[in-house]
């Protein structure tokens, strides 16, 4: 019986691994973010970031400032100072600058909320769509994304990445773009853009759910109780046994 | 009236079967003593139950059935504002799935040491009652986060009804309270979820234990232990449940729980199975999808509706052959027609069916979350043809069997 359990539980396994690879096939490769949501620094840079650049088109209506300011160690006159642009209360939830008719004006559409983009996308792949923008004189916002094509959204960080180009390499007369490279330098060093990026991506991984950290902190405690606990447990089963042969 | 005893036991049992019950349940209901490690996943199931319930219960306190505020009063609400209201989610979304787990791997011990033979193919049918109950148990409280996965993955299934020749439509309508999936739909989902399906299960669950302490468990060697008494009418192979198998259980409960915390603690989304990406994200009713793909726990039998080909645009032969996937499970008993009841002492090449039916259906449930290619639905027609050969063959091969002697009284391997 053991055996046929092994060998079923290999076998699954197996056919796991191959339905996994056979599911991401295909598209852009991502890269991988790398972030650290207790890096409390890079959070807070992150924040500033979000709040400067992404706030002023997209919300994060489920995420309050107070909030933030208590996971990431901040006063609250840090982030009314520089994180709450609109100046709404220190409770109030993050909305956007631009109103919701202006950017179907502008955009043809409300931007996203993006307090659970980093769930429903990954970290991963919003790393490499923010530093996937490309120049297309196609587009009418005059950028393109490798990941995302024919995207809606400006590259708003164009000025500090510089101007990328991208890498196409052509399979049976079809052009898939395979990187982007800067040709023209922004207001940046590559490494330095790289660390806001990853700083902004954190953030919104810690916005995504922010009890992450807590939560996988809490679950060594629990393992260790459950732990203990069975150490107890097997030995009363094994004491209550002793007379079954 | 008398008294049996006294103090305050006697003044109960006097009016109250207390101690009747407990011992004719518990201290004083005789299980095989050979018992594994399948047989744990009965009164796991059990705790899940509990799990589910109580975190249910508290969940429904914060949680708004109206589709303008569903996703908010989860994503924003329970998730961020109230208290604990993460982990509690957490322990209901991981829940569901363990349910499954459990559930899959309890029909499949009942499987191989035929436990749903004479004479408890009534526990069976309920069981399988049970199964069928949890299934619209996880549709139906799918919907009520309003994410994208939870709007399409109802979409599709309701879509399922109205292929029904000729009622289709208008039983979809009815489902659905509405022409599409909306507020009525979430509303009637809810009230479902939370009331009527959790008392159906509760019914259902009292009376497959009432049916399994009334004939008594089976056990791996699948040999009745009360054709052997002692002197004073215990199966010689019996010992109590309590305490015997309550200390053994817990030891059950806390391994399950390792795992259990692991997932709600390091991985709730477990890699997008339990939690899909796509549902965080609100349910928006002009924008499919990429890729619509049910939860895992029912990916294998979406997989034999997918198999099986439309017939001039109607996907109902798929609906029919998925309903027929389930239908003929009810029907096990009568199926098979082999007399030794655990897989130990039957015929080693039954084994071998036993093994690759469990490989298809594991197949089966990996195709269902993938988006269908020609090789994938060729591969899914084989393991939907394997699965219902497997049941439906049954009448003919395990009588062919060649049994190996099955012992007189229990092994303790």
């Amino acid at each position: 019986m053991k055996k046929t359990i092994l060998v079923l539980l290999l076998t699954t396994i197996a056919m796991l691994n191959t339905g996994l690879v056979m599911a991401s096939g295909g598209g852009y490769p991502k890269s991988p973010a790398n972030v650290d949501v207790d890096d409390m620094a890079s959070l807070q840079r992150g924040a500033k970031v979000f709040t400067d650049y992404c706030l002023s088109c997209h919300s994060a209506k489920f995420v309050r400032f107070n909030r933030v300011a208590t996971d990431l160690g901040m006063t609250e006159s840090e982030v009314m100072e520089n994180l709450n642009h609109l100046g709404g209360k220190f409770g109030s939830t993050m909305t956007a600058t631009m109103t919701e008719g202006y950017a179907k004006e502008s955009f043809g559409a409300v931007p996203p909320d993006l307090s659970l983009v980093a769930r429903s996308r990954g970290v991963d792949w919003l790393y490499t769509y923010l530093t996937g923008f490309y120049a297309d004189s196609a587009k009418t916002t005059g950028h393109n994304n490798a990941i995302f094509k024919d995207v809606g959204m400006p590259n708003v960080f164009w000025e500090q990445e510089g101007v990328k180009k991208a890498v196409y390499e052509e399979h049976d007369g079809v052009k898939t773009v395979v990187a982007v490279e800067v040709v023209e330098k922004g207001t940046m060093a590559p490494e330095e853009f790289d660390t806001m990026i990853r700083d902004l991506v954190a953030f919104l991984s810690y916005i995504g759910e922010p009890n992450q950290s807590y939560r996988k902190s809490l679950g060594i405690y629990v393992l260790v109780f459950l732990f203990v606990f069975f150490g107890f447990a097997y030995a009363m089963k094994k004491d209550y046994w002793k007379d079954v042969h | 009236m008398e008294q049996k005893s006294n103090g305050l036991m006697g003044w109960i049992d006097a009016r109250f079967p207390a101690t009747k019950l407990w011992e004719d349940h518990l201290s004083k209901y005789y299980a095989p003593k050979n018992f594994n490690f399948w047989y744990f996943f009965g009164s796991l199931a059990m705790m899940v139950l509990v799990i589910q319930i109580l975190s249910g219960v508290f969940l429904a306190m914060f949680y708004k059935p109206d589709t303008a505020m569903a996703f908010q009063s989860v994503e924003m609400g329970i998730m961020r504002d109230v208290e604990w209201g993460w982990l509690i989610r957490y322990f209901h979304s991981t829940g569901a799935s363990a349910f499954f787990i459990v559930v899959y791997l309890h029909m499949f011990r009942a499987l191989i040491y035929g436990s749903y033979k004479k004479p408890r193919e009534l526990i069976w049918i309920f069981g399988v009652l049970i199964f069928l109950a949890l299934m619209a148990e996880g549709f139906m409280g799918y919907l009520l986060p309003w994410g994208q996965m939870s709007f399409w993955g109802a979409q599709v299934i309701i879509n399922l009804v109205s292929a029904i020749p000729f009622v289709g439509e208008d039983l979809g309508i009815w489902v659905r309270g509405d022409f599409v999936i909306g507020d009525a739909t979430l509303n009637r989902f809810f009230s479902l979820h939370i009331v009527a399906i959790p008392l159906i299960l509760i019914g259902l669950i009292v009376a497959h234990i009432i049916a399994l302490h009334e004939v008594g468990s089976n056990n791996p060697d699948g040999v009745e232990i009360k054709k052997n008494k002692d002197e004073n009418g215990i199966p010689k192979d019996g010992i109590p449940f309590h305490p015997y198998y309550s200390v053994k259980d817990i030891v059950g409960v806390i391994v399950f729980l390792m795992f259990f915390s692991i997932v709600v603690f390091f991985a709730p989304e477990m890699f997008g199975y339990f939690l899909e990406h796509a549902n965080f994200e609100p349910a928006n009713p002009l924008k499919t999808p990429e890729h619509i793909a049910p939860v895992w726990y029912f990916t294998p039998y979406y997989s034999v509706l997918r198999a099986v080909p439309s017939i001039a645009g109607s996907a109902f032969p798929g609906v029919i052959a998925m309903g027929a996937a389930i239908v003929v499970l009810f029907f096990l008993p009568w199926l098979d027609r082999n007399p030794v009841k655990s897989i130990r002492y039957r015929a080693g090449w039954y084994k071998a069916l036993v093994a690759i039916f469990v490989v298809a259906f594991i197949i089966l449930g990996i195709l269902g979350t993938l988006a269908p290619t020609d090789g994938r639905t060729l591969l899914a027609q084989l393991c939907t043809a394997y699965y219902f050969g497997f049941f439906l063959l049954m009448p003919i091969y395990t009588k062919l069997e060649k049994n190996k002697p099955v012992p007189e009284r229990v092994t303790m391997k």
